[in-house]
Order: structure tokens, then C-alpha cells, then sequence
């Protein structure tokens, strides 16, 4: 069975496909991480709240596409809320407050959902043209999962290019090396931060959004994708593109084969590499700040 | 442990002042669910049979009914437990949706004598090794639920099986059950998995791989939120065509497949009730539901309906302590929802008609075909010694 190349190839694209799903939570979870200093532990629960959005476009709209794009801009503003709100006053307050307030926000996220949707879990359809298998590779493979492998290296690749190529990535990565030195060159540091704050929050807004098809809408969807996403971070190293890039298809890879392979051991795998990593590189393996 | 024993003392002490002094109309029932966190819908679920009930038999006078949160955590339902008993000093405990929490205050409970309904942890072993003449469950036992299927399915044509289900107690109990009889039954069972319990949300590796093997079948049990991904991951997948799924009914319970949508098509499972069971008993019992909750009844929902039934035949039968509502629930035999019910003497587990069920497209979205019927399906005793 295992001799299959086939079941190999299927294989392959699920650890690609999961670790896409990683990369979109991830990256905004490390870029605010790396710019604000800021440790968002509410980034699961916003996860969520895009899904759950997602949920009530198609209730209401009746279409899938329409979710895609309004559940990333209502967790969008949720961010901007919570930045207002909250987040622009803990900034300076130390790592032990953010980690507090933030685990706080999770319960509260918690009960919000529970009180606006329900307890019974929810799902929404893949649009009709994506679901369903495809042929690629010569095996069947979901067609919407192919989507969310594409929409991931889209956002990769956008990603990249407006980080290392224009002008706002520049301001962006002077933010992130030293926040101090860019504001006296007369950047408005504040508003970059809030601009990737808000970025940040409709990637996992969109993240959320996407993987209502594939898994159930539940109230803790966020808090049990947040310990991948926050291994995912440690392991590709804080606030950096490439870390969150190359964090994500480690992390997807080992679940996938992890739960191939041993079975047994699937569940620790990704642990035993965290701590691999941190004994031999404890910054990760692409710090911002090398 | 001789705390435990110091404790249970005094519950007898206060227990024994108590029930001198109380009013003898009224009988205290502590109400022992999930009211918060991911079980949340199954304790409404089974509050609100429970309740249908009381009002059914216009008894809502008669029982003054403490209501407490288990949260889920086995010790916190161990303390709501001792405050039912030692502070509220209730008559009869009813409730228990985790099975964690069930083994958690099994011991104060045969210890302190309260009686126990079970209205829906369905460990073996409450009712095996570790059963109490304290304890009646009404709702099912893991293996109760799937051993039928073995043979069934045997009978099908299907002679190799891959199984799958979370890793933990339940699971392992649900599908060991199925395996036990299939291959008893003659069949073969080419592959399993354990998939982390509640880590789990991409079953892609695992459905890839059980295609690989080539079975006849795919056996699993899911619930709630794992439930509704796997279905829809296992149609995305395009293995529908090829491979049926067979499963636990919780898989495609009425709670959940409305999530699961067309992917819920053609899947065959079974389960001790469906909505679609053609008796009056069920009928008027649905109608009733639907008045009051405007959904169809979940298993769950027949569950708590049936704790409170059980709960008002043994008050009927004229139990009024601790003691003899623990025996007298022991003999109640009725006719309801899910059919004949009755009491298993050997283990207090509760002996019931097993549905084998597709779910199909209805007029008002899916729905439930009985395609099979296993009647009055009853565990070894593993055993217990009552």
C-alpha cells in the first residue's frame, strides 16, 4: 500500500495544503509579533470569528464567494476595534499584560460566539465548481483544496513582493528592525502598526473563511489551531516572512506524514521538533533580528 | 480514599436527617450536565427530554429539580456532585454526558448510596468491571451501540473493513466493539487508526491512507464537530463511489447532519434512536419535541426523556428514598420513544433495540431510512456483580 506513488502524491498535497491553511494564521500572527512586540494570543479566536462571519454571509447572501470576501473585512474591523480599544493601550505594557489580556480576549471570543451562534457545530459548502475531486498529478484530488494551496501561494507570493519590493515594505521592515530610528527618519510608526494590525487580523479573518468548507465551524476552532500556529511561529523564527513560510510547510508536513507514518506518535511529533529547534536554534530558523 | 469514605458518612448522616424532615411530595433531582463549553448543546439537548418528560406525565410539581454545570472536567464534576448530595441533598442524581466525568464521581456516588441516572456517558465499563447497584444508565453503553454492526455488515457482503476514531477511551471502546463482532462474524479488518482526540480537524492523511488499503467498507466513529469534518473530507475526497462509510450513528446524528449536508448522503450507521421510527410512542414524542424546540429529538434528547421516565415510574412504583429509587429504577420495563426499554438486572444497563439507519434526502433536507432493526440488544455483564 505504501509502495502506492499515488498515495504519496495525495499525501504530499495534504501536508501542502495544511501547511498553506498554517502560513495564512501565521504570518499575521508574526508580522504584528515582530512590528508591535505584541503577543496576540486572541489570533485563533479572530480565526474563528472569520469563520463564523463566513457562515452567516452564505445564511444570508446565499453565496460562498461573498463570505470570501466579506468575513476578512468584518474581522478586519474587529481588529480595528480591538486596536483602538484595547491593543494601542497594552502596547508598551510588557509581554506578561499582553499574554493576559489576549488569553482573556479568547474566553470572551468563547462566549461571544456560543451566545451569537450556538453550540451545535456549524458548516458552510464549498462553491459547486470546487467541489468534489479533481485529476492532477494523475490521482483524485479535492478541488478545493487545490484552492486553498493556490490562494496560500498567491498570498505568499503578495506578500513577498510588497514586503521587499515597495516602498510601505520598506517603512514596514525599517518598523520591524528598529521602530526608535524609523520614526526619527519621520515615519508614522503608529499608523504602519495599525495598517499591519488590521492586515493581520483579515489573513486570519481569510484563513478562517477558507477552512469553513473543509472542518466544522465550532466555538474552540481558534484556540485548537492557535498551538500549531504559535509552534509554527517559534519554529520559523519571529517576524519574518520567510520564518512563517518556512515554519508552516515544516509544521504541515510533519502532521501530515506524522499522522501517515506513526500514528502513534502524530500528536508529539510536532512538539519533539519544537524543542529540537529550540535547543539548536533558539531564535528559530529565520529571526527578523539576526 | 478514607476521606471519600468519611465523606459518604456524613452524606448518610445528612441524608438520613433529611429525608425526616423534607416534605414527602417532593422528590430533590440534581440536574448534573454540560451547560457550558463544547458539550453545552448535548446537556440543553437532554435538559430539554428531560423536561418533556416531567410535563408529559404532568408531574412538574412533584420533582424540585437543582440544575449544575459539570463544565465537562471530571473534577469539577465530582464537587457539583458532593454539593448536590451533601448541600442540596437531592434523592437522585440524572445527567453525565462525559464519560470522564462519570468514572470521576462513580465511586462518591456508589459510596455515599445516591442513585445515578445515566442519561448519556456510555463507558462499558460503568456498567462492566466498575458497575453499582447506585448506577442506571438509560442511554447506552459503547459497545451496545456497535457490536450489531459486525454481523450486520458480515451479512452485508462486506468482508474487509478499515476502522477510524478519535484516541481516546470512547473511541476505542466504540470501534473495538464493531471489530470484536465483525471478525467474529467471519470478516477482516485490513487497517485502523487512532486520530488525536480533538487535534484533529484534517483527516486527509488518514482517508488517504485507508483508501490505499483497499477495503471493502470504511467503519468509524466521530462526534459532534469531528463528525461533521470527517463526512464532508471523506466525500471531498471522491471515495464515496467506491468505499461506503459505516459508522457509530453519533457520525450522522439529527444534531449534526444538517452541517454535513449532501456529503451525509448514503452513509449507514447505527444508533438506539432515530426520529424516523415508526411507532406512536415515537410519533407523538416527536411532535412534542418539535412543539417545544421546533427541530426534530437528537438521540440525546430521547435520553433525558427517558431519565425522566425511568425517574417517574420508579416514583410511581412508590420509591421514596435514596434506597429504594435505586432499586426500583433497576425494574422499570416500558414502551417508549426507541421502543421496548427495560433494565438490565445483571448490570443496570439499559436494554434497547438497536436501529441501523441511512440518512436520505427528505422533503424538509435529510433524514433517516431504517434499513435494519436489531431488537433488544443487551451487554455481556464484563464483569460486573451486582
Amino acid at each position: 500500500m505504501l509502495a502506492d506513488p499515488s498515495t504519496w502524491i495525495v499525501q504530499g498535497l495534504n501536508g501542502l495544503q495544511l501547511s498553506m491553511l498554517l502560513f495564512l494564521l501565521s504570518v499575521g500572527l508574526t508580522v504584528i509579533f515582530g512590528l508591535l512586540h505584541f503577543v496576540n494570543l486572541a489570533h485563533g479566536a479572530l480565526y474563528a470569528l472569520g469563520a463564523y462571519a463566513g457562515v452567516s454571509a452564505v445564511w444570508m447572501l446565499g453565496s460562498y464567494w461573498a463570505a470570501f470576501v466579506l468575513a476578512p473585512a468584518a474581522v478586519a474591523l474587529a481588529g480595528t476595534v480591538l486596536y483602538l480599544g484595547l491593543i494601542r493601550r497594552m502596547r508598551r505594557s510588557g509581554p506578561m499584560n499582553q499574554v493576559l489580556v489576549t488569553f482573556g480576549l479568547i474566553f470572551v471570543f468563547l462566549d461571544i460566539f456560543r451566545i451569537v451562534w450556538g453550540d451545535i457545530a456549524l458548516g458552510i459548502d464549498a462553491p459547486a465548481f470546487l467541489s468534489g475531486p479533481v485529476e492532477v498529478l494523475g490521482v483524485a484530488y479535492p478541488a478545493y483544496r487545490l484552492f486553498i494551496i493556490a490562494l496560500g501561494a498567491a498570498v505568499m507570493a503578495g506578500l513577498g513582493l510588497v514586503l521587499s519590493r515597495t516602498q510601505i515594505g520598506a517603512m514596514i521592515r525599517a518598523g520591524v528592525d528598529n521602530d526608535r530610528m524609523a520614526a526619527c527618519l519621520g515615519l508614522n510608526v503608529e499608523r504602519i502598526f495599525f495598517v499591519v494590525f488590521c492586515v493581520g487580523c483579515a489573513l486570519a479573518g481569510l484563513a478562517g473563511v477558507v477552512a469553513a468548507p473543509v472542518f466544522s465551524v465550532t466555538p474552540d476552532m481558534g484556540t485548537q489551531i492557535l498551538i500549531p500556529t504559535l509552534i509554527v511561529v517559534v519554529i520559523g523564527g519571529l517576524g519574518s516572512l520567510k520564518g512563517a513560510v518556512a515554519g508552516s510547510l515544516i509544521v504541515g508536513f510533519t502532521q501530515t506524514f506524522g499522522a501517515v507514518l506513526a500514528p502513534q506518535l502524530a500528536a508529539v511529533a510536532v512538539y519533539a521538533l519544537l524543542a529540537g529547534i529550540l535547543i539548536f536554534r533558539p531564535a528559530g530558523l529565520f529571526p527578523a533580528r539576526g | 480514599m478514607s476521606k471519600l469514605k468519611g465523606l459518604a458518612a456524613g452524606a448518610l448522616a445528612l441524608a438520613a436527617l433529611s429525608t425526616a424532615s423534607a416534605a414527602e411530595a417532593e422528590t430533590r433531582v440534581g440536574l448534573l450536565l454540560p451547560y457550558a463549553g463544547v458539550y453545552a448543546a448535548l446537556g440543553e439537548e437532554i435538559d430539554a427530554g428531560f423536561q418533556l418528560a416531567l410535563e408529559e406525565a404532568g408531574m412538574t410539581e412533584e420533582f424540585a429539580i437543582v440544575r449544575e454545570d459539570t463544565e465537562v472536567k471530571p473534577p469539577v464534576g465530582l464537587a457539583k456532585a458532593r454539593k448536590l448530595v451533601l448541600e442540596d441533598e437531592v434523592d437522585v442524581i440524572v445527567g453525565l454526558v462525559s464519560s470522564g466525568v462519570l468514572g470521576a464521581v462513580r465511586d462518591f456516588v456508589d459510596g455515599a448510596q445516591v442513585p445515578l441516572i445515566v442519561a448519556n456517558a456510555g463507558n462499558d465499563d460503568a456498567t462492566g468491571s466498575r458497575c453499582s447497584k447506585y448506577i442506571t444508565r438509560v442511554s447506552f453503553s459503547n459497545g451496545q451501540v456497535n457490536r450489531p454492526m459486525g454481523q450486520w455488515m458480515y451479512d452485508q457482503g462486506i468482508r474487509k473493513v478499515y476502522t477510524l476514531a478519535p484516541d481516546y477511551a470512547a473511541g476505542r471502546q466504540m470501534v473495538g466493539a464493531f471489530a470484536e463482532a465483525f471478525r467474529q462474524a467471519g470478516g477482516e479488518i485490513v487497517g485502523e487508526d487512532f486520530t488525536p482526540f480533538r487535534k484533529t480537524q484534517d483527516f486527509g492523511p488518514y482517508l488517504t491512507k485507508a483508501k490505499a488499503a483497499g477495503p471493502d467498507a470504511i467503519f468509524v466513529f466521530y462526534a459532534g464537530g469531528e463528525a461533521i469534518s470527517f463526512v464532508k473530507q471523506y466525500d471531498s475526497f471522491g471515495i464515496k463511489a467506491d468505499i461506503p462509510l459505516y459508522g457509530s450513528g453519533f457520525l450522522t446524528s439529527p444534531l449534526y447532519v444538517n452541517a454535513e449536508g449532501p456529503a451525509a448522503e448514503g452513509v449507514v450507521t447505527a444508533l438506539h434512536y432515530v426520529p424516523t421510527i415508526d411507532t406512536p410512542e415515537n410519533r407523538a414524542f416527536v411532535e412534542a419535541f418539535r412543539a417545544r424546540t421546533d427541530r426534530a429529538p437528537s438521540e440525546y434528547a430521547v435520553q433525558g426523556y427517558d431519565a425522566g421516565r425511568a425517574l417517574i415510574e420508579a416514583v410511581k412504583s412508590g420509591a421514596d428514598s435514596r434506597e429504594a429509587l435505586a432499586s426500583a429504577l433497576a425494574k422499570v420495563t416500558y414502551t417508549g420513544p426507541r421502543g421496548p426499554v427495560k433494565i438490565d438486572p445483571a448490570t443496570n444497563n439499559i436494554v434497547q433495540n438497536i436501529y441501523v439507519y441511512e440518512t436520505i434526502k427528505g422533503d424538509g433536507g435529510l433524514t433517516q431510512k431504517i434499513v435494519g432493526t436489531v431488537e433488544a440488544v443487551a451487554d455481556a455483564p464484563n464483569g460486573c456483580k451486582l
